[in-house]
Parts: structure tokens; C-alpha cells; sequence
């Protein structure tokens, strides 16, 4: 990417301040999150997205409305993108009725079937096949859906990624794999875990198209995904992007970082993606101090909102625990 | 019922006239697995359906069950109707995961928004000889998972009927077909359809003792209710046919009769559903019964090749038999 030309056309600004502000949000979401689970409002496990939100934002930006999303555990990012309302997730994470899963999943299970957003999935690699899945069934049905499948680099170490990578390249089925290498599987680096790190070569060696993106820079992340998605409807078949980013914070609200340099991360938190997009629409008089300001300002006042109404929220009836086990009798 | 309407069939034909079937009536059904299509089936189940349906539904997968169990149940939340194919309950520990983190689960976690209407069907049990790995019946494991069925069809009428009952079942039924009753041979009445999941059956009604039973050894159990009629006892014989949901009235209402149960399951003893059908009994008939319940189970062994030592691993008649005795007393 260039930097901005002296004329900035007004639409593209605009779209750059939606990333901005969509990765904004994930980031104040998250910052909330950290200090009510510090007053252990919130439990159970956080895995926090904070320094990936460029991936998130990104690719969202490629996908339209009547796509289909499978993710992770650490996946509040990918939720408020898709457009999970900030109310619906803030309540799941205080094990909220109103949470956008009625409580029941927490952090690492958000889901929301009416935007296609088909869960966050906590064993690594356990959403793959289910975006097979959802991708077969929109083929068999002549559908020209995308299914974007997000993942971390650890999944690659699974048999599992390699059985859903040949599949999706045998059947020639509409998946965006977005592979989000942030170099570290829990506390196990990359290099310590897989003998060939350069994971977009691993996925290309099935047949489709896999190459690697600064996952840092969420214009060249919108860029590729919506090449591989116009690709991908295009009849293309599955497509693989290796998003290289960076968790600044730790795995979980748990880990006490043993295993990495905090040279490490502060280096990497130089190319902090919100940083790196706002300098360069400063750069181009799109943005002023102010106006980050006030859109922080604007953000952090609508997560409070979400906070208030969370804490109100009522909570599932202990009569209900075994509801949703088994589908309603019919009526 | 005149004998003009009934037709002679088999186990396999059975099942495979009932895949036909929901192919028929449903756009979404679709199946899927091993060597289902261009092999006809590890079983020949599926033989001939691949020239009649073509290979979009008829779809031979890869050696990956993890992925395509998995891809079923994506397909099935995404609004199809999968059945998946697994070649024997050994492999399907290949795909447990998918089986228990997803298909069992999505809809809790989900709050109940990710229905999985999947079937997947599966051969299980010993009696040919394929020893330790292709041998086993992992069933009862599977009960132990809440958010899916088990079914255990035993009969022709089951093969036939159990598949589109659970195809129109919002939630993921597991079949267990024992590899032993392919080749059984029987009629069938010429319109016969669906039938219901939820109920266990008596196969023969009796007095005296009730063998409660499932599968590959309804028919072992049948055989000792005969041999023990010649000894005046009058066995009833209980078809558990859904092993999770259990039908527990049927056999509360049977022990209340005869005062006496032995069950009898191809599975290892230690945890097994024989354990849970006895644990039932004892807390919903505790003061029906006039005796111990007994059980006769798969011997505690990795299944062993030869003939003579796979046999005297199995539930056999003679034991079955013989427990009846012992509870009869």
C-alpha cells in the first residue's frame, strides 16, 4: 500500500475510518474485558485478540452478509466485525440469557446463526471441518456463499488441518482459510512446534492458492481477502491466507508469559495495527487527534452502555440447565 | 397382512432400500464416506446407489473421518440432511471429537441456535473374525454422550424403518449396525416404512424371567429364551432398539412382571450400558425384583483372532441361558 495521495477520495476515507473504528472497537472491547475480569465480573477463559484485530476487520471487509464465518476460541474480534451487536456479546461474556449464545458459551463459543456466524471453537482446529461442512452444503445447493474459516498456527499442527485442506481442495469448495499465524500455539513458538514454518507453502502443497499477509496492516489484509473471496465465488476453490501477526497479550487470562521475550512483543507492538492505520490516514489529513478521540470516546461510551445493561441482564433459569440439549419436542 | 404383500429381503437390502428411500423424498439427504460410492460399501450397502444418484450424493471421501464427520455436521447445520458413513465404530474414534465436541454439543453452546440434524451410521461388533481393531461395541461409550441418539436396529423392520425416523430428527442419531446381520434374510411387508426411535421392543413376551438385550444379540437372546422354555421357563425378551434415550418403562414394566432381569450386552462388562440398564432397574424396580439382576457381557479382552477364542469372548446362549437359571433360581 501507498501512502495516501495529497487528494484523498472521500469514499475511501470513509471506509478507512470504518477499519479504524471496527478494529478500535475489538481493542476497547477487549481492554473492558480485561478489567472486568480483573474484578471477576467476568470468568472462565478470555483469550484475548488484542495486536490481531487488523486479521478480523480485514477480512470482514471481503465478506458480504449471506457469508458464512467459523472461528475460534479467541474470537471476539471476529464477532464484533461480523456485526454481533456489542450488547449480545458483552452479555455472553457476563454468562448473560441476552448474550448472543443465552450465556451458555462464554468467550470462546459466541455465536450467531442469524449473521451466518457459525461459533467461536475451542479445540484447535475443531471449526475446520465444519466449514467443509457449511461450504459442501452450499455447493450441493448451487449457493455462491463464502465460508471464512479463521484459525491459528497451531491448528496446522493437527492431523486434522491437513485432512480439511486436501478435502476443500478435492471438492473444490468455497473456503477462505484465514490462517492466523500470530507465531506462538498457547506457549509453544512456532519453530519449537513444526518443522516447516512457512505454513502458506503447506497449505499451497494441497492444490489452492495460499500465500502470506502482514497481518499487521489491515488495508493489505482487505486487499488479499477480497481477492481470494472474488476468486473463490468466481469458482476458484479454497483459498489460504497466512495472516502473520502478534498477540500482544497473553494466551489466556491465565498465562503468566514464560515463554517469550518481552523484547519480543514490544517489538512487535511498534506495528500495533490500529497505530499503523491511523498514522497513515493522519498522514493523509484524514484523521485528527480529535477525531480519534472522540471516536474512542464514542466506542468506550457504547461498550459501558453494553456493560450496564449485561450486569441488569437476567440469567438463564436453573430449571433450564439441561434445556438445549436435545432439540424441543415438536408441538 | 396376506403373504402376497410381503417381500423376502435382507438386513443389508433393508438399509439399503431405506438410503434409497430418503434420497427420494429428500434433496437434502445426501450420503457421504468409505468407499460408499465407486465400492458400493465396505458392506455393500450402498451398492448400486452411486448409478442411481450420481456422485454429488453419493460421496466417496477420503481416509479423513475426523473431517468428513465433521463436514456432516457442518452440512447438517447449514440445512442439510448428511447420513454419514463410518466403516466400523473402531474408526469412528478418528472422528470422536467432531462427534462430541460438535455434533453432541453445538447446540447447547450455541443456545440453541446450531441444530445438527445428522445421521451417522456406523457397522459395530465381532463374530467375523477381524480381531482387535475392527471388532468392538463402542455403543455403549457413545451413550454416554448427552445431545445425541443411539439406535441399534435388530431386526429387518429396523433396518428398514430406523433411518428416515432419524433423518427427520433435529439432533444427531448415531446407528449401530452389527456386522453379523447383513446377510440375515427374513420378509418384509412390501410398503413397510419408518418406524419409531424412541421405544424398546418385546420380541417375546414370557412370565418368568426378562432378557433385556440389543443388536447383534437379540437373536442369541431369542435362542436361550428357547432353550430355557424347554426347562419351563418362560423368558420375555426385550429389544432396547434406542440405547440412549432408554426406554426405561418398558423394562420396568417387564421386571415388575417377571421380578427377575439378566441383560446381555456384546460390550465390555466394566462400565458398560448393561451396567446402566441395571443401575435403572435397581433405582425404578428395586422392590420388583426377586433376585439379582445378572449380566452377560463381552469378556474384558482386545477381540482375538481365532474362532474358537473370538466365540468364547462373545455372549453366547448357553451363558445368557444359564444366568436366567441363576436369577430364576
Amino acid at each position: 500500500m501507498s501512502r495516501a495521495a495529497p487528494t484523498v477520495a472521500p469514499q475511501e476515507a470513509a471506509h478507512r475510518r470504518d477499519l479504524l473504528r471496527q478494529m478500535l472497537l475489538i481493542r476497547t472491547f477487549e481492554d473492558k474485558c480485561v478489567e472486568l475480569y480483573s474484578a471477576g465480573e467476568i470468568r472462565g477463559f478470555v483469550h484475548l485478540y488484542i495486536g490481531e484485530e487488523a486479521v478480523a476487520a480485514g477480512v470482514n471487509q471481503a465478506l458480504t452478509a449471506d457469508d458464512n464465518v467459523v472461528s475460534t476460541y479467541r474470537e471476539h474480534g471476529h464477532a464484533l466485525s461480523r456485526g454481533l451487536p456489542v450488547k449480545a456479546v458483552m452479555a455472553e461474556m457476563f454468562g448473560k440469557t441476552t448474550g448472543c449464545s443465552r450465556g451458555r458459551g462464554g468467550s470462546m463459543h459466541l455465536f450467531d446463526v442469524s449473521r451466518r456466524f457459525y461459533g467461536g471453537n475451542a479445540i484447535v482446529g475443531g471449526g475446520l471441518p465444519l466449514s467443509i461442512g457449511i461450504a459442501l452444503a452450499d455447493k450441493l445447493r448451487g449457493d455462491r456463499r463464502v465460508t471464512a474459516c479463521f484459525f491459528g498456527d497451531g491448528a496446522v499442527a493437527e492431523g486434522e488441518f491437513h485432512e480439511c485442506m486436501n478435502l476443500a481442495a478435492l471438492w473444490d469448495l468455497p473456503v477462505l482459510f484465514c490462517c492466523e499465524n500470530n507465531l506462538y500455539a498457547m506457549g509453544t513458538a512456532l519453530e519449537r512446534a513444526q518443522a516447516q514454518t512457512d505454513l502458506a507453502l503447506r497449505a499451497g502443497s494441497y492444490g489452492m492458492p495460499a500465500w502470506p499477509v502482514d497481518g499487521m496492516d489491515v488495508l493489505a489484509v482487505e486487499h488479499a481477502a477480497r481477492s481470494a473471496v472474488e476468486a473463490i465465488r468466481e469458482g476458484g476453490g479454497p483459498h489460504f491466507l497466512e495472516l502473520k501477526t502478534f498477540r500482544f497479550r497473553a494466551h489466556s487470562m491465565y498465562d503468566p508469559e514464560l515463554y517469550r521475550d518481552k523484547s519480543e512483543v514490544e517489538e512487535w507492538k511498534k506495528r500495533d495495527p490500529i497505530d499503523l492505520l491511523s498514522v497513515r490516514m493522519r498522514d493523509g489529513g484524514e484523521l485528527t487527534d480529535a477525531d480519534f478521540e472522540a471516536m474512542s470516546k464514542e466506542l468506550a461510551g457504547e461498550i459501558d452502555k453494553a456493560i450496564v445493561a449485561a450486569r441488569a441482564a437476567p440469567t438463564e433459569p436453573v430449571e433450564d440447565l439441561t434445556r438445549f440439549v436435545y432439540s424441543p419436542e415438536p408441538s | 397382512m396376506t403373504s402376497a404383500e410381503m417381500v423376502k429381503t435382507t438386513y443389508r437390502e433393508a438399509m439399503r432400500a431405506a438410503i434409497r428411500e430418503a434420497m427420494q423424498r429428500d434433496d437434502r439427504v445426501f450420503l457421504m464416506g468409505e468407499d460408499v460410492g465407486r465400492y458400493g460399501g465396505c458392506f455393500a450397502v450402498s451398492l448400486g446407489l452411486l448409478e442411481e444418484f450420481g456422485p454429488e450424493r453419493i460421496r466417496d471421501t477420503p481416509l479423513s473421518e475426523s473431517a468428513f464427520v465433521g463436514a456432516g455436521i457442518g452440512a447438517a447445520m447449514a440445512g442439510m440432511r448428511p447420513i454419514v458413513e463410518i466403516m466400523t465404530v473402531n474408526f469412528s474414534l478418528l472422528a470422536l471429537d467432531q462427534i462430541m465436541n460438535n455434533a453432541a454439543t453445538l447446540l447447547h453452546m450455541s443456545g440453541g441456535q446450531c441444530s445438527v440434524p445428522l445421521v451417522i451410521r456406523m457397522t459395530t461388533g465381532a463374530g467375523r473374525q477381524v480381531a482387535a481393531q475392527h471388532s468392538h461395541s463402542l455403543e455403549g461409550w457413545y451413550t454416554h454422550i448427552p445431545g445425541i441418539r443411539v439406535l441399534t436396529p435388530a431386526t429387518l423392520a429396523d433396518a428398514r424403518g430406523m433411518l428416515w425416523t432419524a433423518l427427520q430428527d433435529p439432533d444427531p442419531v448415531l446407528i449401530f449396525e452389527h456386522g453379523s446381520l447383513y446377510n440375515m434374510q427374513g420378509t418384509l411387508p412390501a410398503d413397510a416404512g419408518a418406524v419409531d426411535i424412541r421405544s424398546a421392543a418385546v420380541r417375546r413376551p414370557g412370565t418368568d424371567v426378562s432378557l433385556i438385550t440389543y443388536g447383534g444379540t437379540l437373536a442369541t437372546t431369542l435362542a436361550a429364551a428357547d432353550a430355557l422354555a424347554t426347562d419351563g421357563i418362560d423368558a420375555e425378551v426385550i429389544d432396547l432398539r434406542s440405547l440412549r434415550p432408554l426406554d426405561d418403562k418398558t423394562i420396568t414394566d417387564s421386571v415388575a412382571k417377571t421380578h427377575r432381569a439378566v441383560i446381555v450386552d456384546e460390550g465390555w462388562r466394566t462400565g458398560s450400558l448393561a451396567a446402566e440398564v441395571s443401575a435403572r432397574i435397581m433405582e425404578q424396580a428395586f422392590w420388583d425384583l426377586d433376585a439379582p439382576v445378572e449380566r452377560v457381557c463381552g469378556a474384558e479382552v482386545p477381540m482375538p483372532y481365532p474362532r474358537h477364542l473370538e466365540q468364547a469372548a462373545l455372549p453366547q446362549a448357553d451363558a445368557i441361558a444359564s444366568a436366567a437359571r441363576q436369577a430364576v433360581g
